[in-house]
């Protein structure tokens, strides 16, 4: 009941336009920080992408290579797959806590967790999208004299590549959100802005960090779905 | 069980043309009335409306001179047995549970329900041990449709509605299920309103054929009527010609069996000489005590080693049930190069034989 | 079948063991005064307490709510609003954990019955979403069936359409699951307390023994509860 009532109040302040009855808590205050921080958060905004990009690359390369490995030795298939699903499970601050004797604290560990948590998506789109494609269509590259090696970098790799698009889009998506809890040991990004927001009881700050993040992760998401789509064309 | 449909239409958008178009039409009990007709002809909306699954814009339908606009439509559909393509069952659900739906809602007991699942499975014949706690999945296509059949069937409606409930299976099975059908209805005598869109389905399954195009009705009468007074040239063309081959689908074998000369596999060959002789068909069939056809003796085999009929008898094949029609009948006996079929009823037992000269004759008799 | 269930006792088992036997032997063996002081019993349980009840009032409300409003909107009279209901959700599912903790704190205060109304609205998201999709990619063709055989819309949905959801419908519910307990390790940050609390008291006062601590404790459970609830999907679906 208490919880109802002090929201319900909120919401009566939020919805008054009239200064006198309360303090204004949304709009004026949250354009009034973005107005007067806007070159600290431009910088956050582009220390959260350079946190995105390094992690994606690297995750990537490691999530692709480990997709095709299993896709030739399929009795490691499913536990692979199974151990990235667990990793996904391991709640974001805990998994950067137990990388600290690895990476220390800061960008490192970020970018190490944040790539962990990428694993899932990518492995197992790689792995399906290899395992879905014809047999007939493999059996004729093969059958055309083409080496196992050009038969994946000519044949395997290109039509698995909107399966594995779709992995990189939910892979992408997934690291914004994680990315800001990655700004408590220090990574940087638009994450410090909530938890600062949340030490000063800033809530404009806590707002700008928050929406901007989500921002990011919509953003991100329609282009790579775009990008997706194109792929899918033939 | 009679089903007036008075004046009925139905407009989906206003301004588009109506895709029932005052319809009224008749259909008494026990009747099979087949909707016929190209698609988007109107069939299955018609169809629909009759159990409220679509609400007509106008016109009445009338079930035992009940209007059923006025009734509530989960009782009224619970009286109305409804099969539709092989797509309505649930996939989740054990064939029993399929079968069980209607009864479950009407509330039946356990054991009565039980009991009735294991009678809808026998009589569309399979057997309830094997197939009673299988998934649709697990089953062919025409086993899925007889569990089809079977689940409309399970409260015993007096009326039923059958949606194309054919449609998905290949030639043969479907010709196969249509006549296991026909015995069914002979035994059942449902009133039963059948849509399809093919004429010779119709033809074979209707005791009226109500040929509907765009909407309205053009001819509505019996398939004998269809096919020697067709109304217009639609349905001249839907019929496509060549009415002596439609024909073929419109007689039963039942009606130009000719008695089989018969011997028991424990007769001597001399006996079976003897009646072979007797008959012109070059052909003897062995039979038990109680008419089971066990076995088929032709020239050939009275000429190889052994004393008695049952000793050199060959397995008969070429049989066809005595619900089937002659198109049935003729199919066997081109595929096998023979001119004659044997008609078996329940169990294997023998009830004639049909040969290609009576086909004839009886397409001759019809024509005239 | 026996072997099966055998062989997941022992995973629960093991997860178990090291839910508790680990936390127990630093508490045992403390490294210095400050582990000792962050490891105290009492409030290593109390952390764990609220954290289960966290996950579990949280999953619980975000399950009946996400399940109710999933078919809601999928009757054919709301079927219009689905779409938006849909949109809303994937763009607030884009909102970080920490921010909906955070936002949440600026409408209601700091404390534990925030967090669990935040992780709340959190859950519901991935409940609601498939719970729609499972609904209405049932084919149009077995609902006909179901009606026209004289099945009532409620017979019809808890006999039909539920039971064919069901797949999509845990689905979500694990997807979730996941998310609230990963949520509920930073209810520490709102004051709400929860295994988290470990964590970020050992790294504010660089003890490794003792983020270790809370860190293992927080993924095994998470690790645990996810399989709980992978048996129970497995199970229904049999």
């Amino acid at each position: 009941m208490e919880l109802l009532y002090s929201m319900g109040h909120y919401f009566m302040l939020a919805a008054s336009s009239n200064p006198q009855e309360g303090e204004p808590w949304f709009f004026e205050p949250f354009f009034a920080y973005l107005v007067r921080r806007w070159d600290r958060i431009l910088v956050m905004t582009l220390e959260h992408f350079e946190l995105i990009l390094v992690a994606t690359a690297i995750a990537i390369a490691i999530g692709v290579t480990v997709g095709v490995i299993i896709s030739y030795y399929e009795p490691i298939a499913y536990p692979v797959i199974n151990v990235t699903q667990v990793l996904m499970t391991i709640p974001s601050i805990a998994m950067i806590a137990m990388l600290i004797p690895l990476f220390g604290i800061g960008f490192n560990n970020g970018v190490a967790a944040l790539v962990l948590y990428m694993l899932l998506p990518l492995v197992r789109n790689t792995y399906t999208g290899i395992r879905e494609i014809e047999p007939a269509v493999l059996e004729s590259a093969k059958g055309m004299g083409m080496s196992e090696l050009r038969v994946l970098t000519k044949i395997k790799l290109p039509l698995a590549l909107p399966v594995i698009m779709a992995g990189i889009r939910v892979a992408v998506v997934l690291g914004v959100g994680i990315g800001a809890i990655a700004a408590y040991i220090g990574a940087g990004g638009l994450g410090s802005l909530i938890f600062n927001g949340i030490e000063r009881v800033n809530y404009p700050m806590i707002w700008t960090g928050a929406i901007f993040i989500s921002i990011i992760a919509i953003v991100l998401d329609l282009i790579l779905g775009w990008g997706e789509k194109r792929l899918y064309r033939y | 069980m009679v089903i007036k449909l008075e004046n009925l239409t139905k407009i989906f958008q206003p301004g588009d043309a109506p895709a029932v178009d005052n319809l009224t039409l008749e259909v008494d009990e026990g009747d099979t009335c087949v909707l016929v007709g190209p698609s988007g002809c109107g069939k299955t909306t018609t169809m629909k409306m009759v159990n409220r699954l679509i609400e007509p814009t106008d016109g009445k339908i009338y079930v035992e001179n009940e209007d059923v606009s006025k009734k509530n439509p989960i009782q009224l559909r619970l009286n109305i047995g409804y099969v539709i393509q092989e797509i309505g069952l649930f996939p989740h659900m054990s064939i029993a549970e399929n079968i069980a739906t209607v009864p479950r809602e009407l509330r039946w007991p356990k054991q009565k329900i039980q009991e009735r699942v294991d009678e809808l499975l026998s009589m569309v014949g399979l057997d309830p041990e094997l197939f009673r706690n299988r998934r649709p999945s697990d089953l062919s296509g025409g086993q899925r449709q007889r569990i089809g059949v079977a689940r409309a069937l399970s409260a015993d409606p007096p009326l039923m509605l059958m949606d194309e409930p054919f449609g998905a299976l290949d030639p043969i099975t479907r010709s196969y299920l249509q006549n296991e059908f026909l015995r069914i209805q002979e035994k059942i005598k449902k009133t039963i309103i059948f849509v399809t869109h093919d004429i010779d389905e119709a033809i074979k399954m209707g005791t009226k054929i109500a040929i509907m195009r765009e909407g309205k009705l053009v001819q509505y009468a019996t398939p004998d009527e269809l096919l020697s007074a067709p109304a217009d040239e639609f349905v001249v063309n839907l019929i496509g010609g060549n009415y002596s081959i439609k024909r073929l689908h419109l007689i039963r074998v039942e009606e130009i069996l000719k008695e089989p000369f018969t011997v028991s596999p424990e007769d001597s060959l001399d006996e079976a000489k003897e009646v072979m002789e007797k008959s012109q068909l070059e052909l003897v069939l062995a039979v038990n005590g109680e008419k089971h056809l066990e076995g088929l003796v032709t020239p050939s085999s009275l000429r190889k080693e052994g004393e008695r009929v049952g000793d050199v008898m060959d397995t008969p094949d070429l049989t066809v049930d005595s619900g089937a029609t002659l198109n049935d009948a003729l199919s066997v006996m081109l595929t096998n190069g023979e001119g004659y079929a044997l008609v078996v009823g329940d169990e294997n037992r023998l009830q004639g034989v049909v040969t290609l000269n009576a086909i004839m004759e009886a397409l001759q008799d019809n024509e005239k | 079948m026996r072997n099966k269930w055998v062989k997941r006792s022992i995973y629960i088992a093991i997860l178990l063991a090291i839910f508790v036997g680990y936390p127990w032997y630093n508490i045992a063996n403390p490294a210095d005064a400050t582990v000792a002081r962050g490891l105290m019993p009492e409030n290593v349980i109390k952390y764990g307490q609220d954290h289960l009840v966290l996950w579990g009032a949280a999953i619980l409300v975000a399950t009946a709510i996400g399940v109710a409003a999933g078919i809601l909107i999928s009757r054919p009279q709301f079927r219009f609003v689905a779409p938006v209901v849909v949109n809303i959700a994937n763009i607030g599912q884009t909102v970080p954990s920490i921010g909906v903790l955070a936002i949440f704190m600026g409408l209601l205060g700091m404390g534990f019955s925030t967090a669990v109304f935040a992780l709340i609205v959190y859950g519901i998201l991935p409940i609601l979403r498939n719970t729609y999709a499972g609904m209405i990619t049932i084919s149009p063709g077995i609902i006909e069936a179901s009606r026209g055989m004289g099945m009532t819309p409620y017979s019809i949905l808890r006999r039909i359409e539920l039971p064919l959801a069901l797949p999509v419908i845990t689905a979500g519910i694990r997807t979730s699951s996941v998310m609230i307990v990963g949520a509920a390790t930073l209810a520490t940050f709102i004051a709400a307390g929860g295994l988290g609390a470990i964590i970020v008291t050992g790294l504010s006062v660089m003890r490794d023994q003792l983020f270790y601590t809370g860190a293992v404790m927080a993924a095994s459970l998470a690790i645990l509860l996810d399989y709980i609830l992978w048996i129970i999907e497995e199970e229904a679906q049999a």
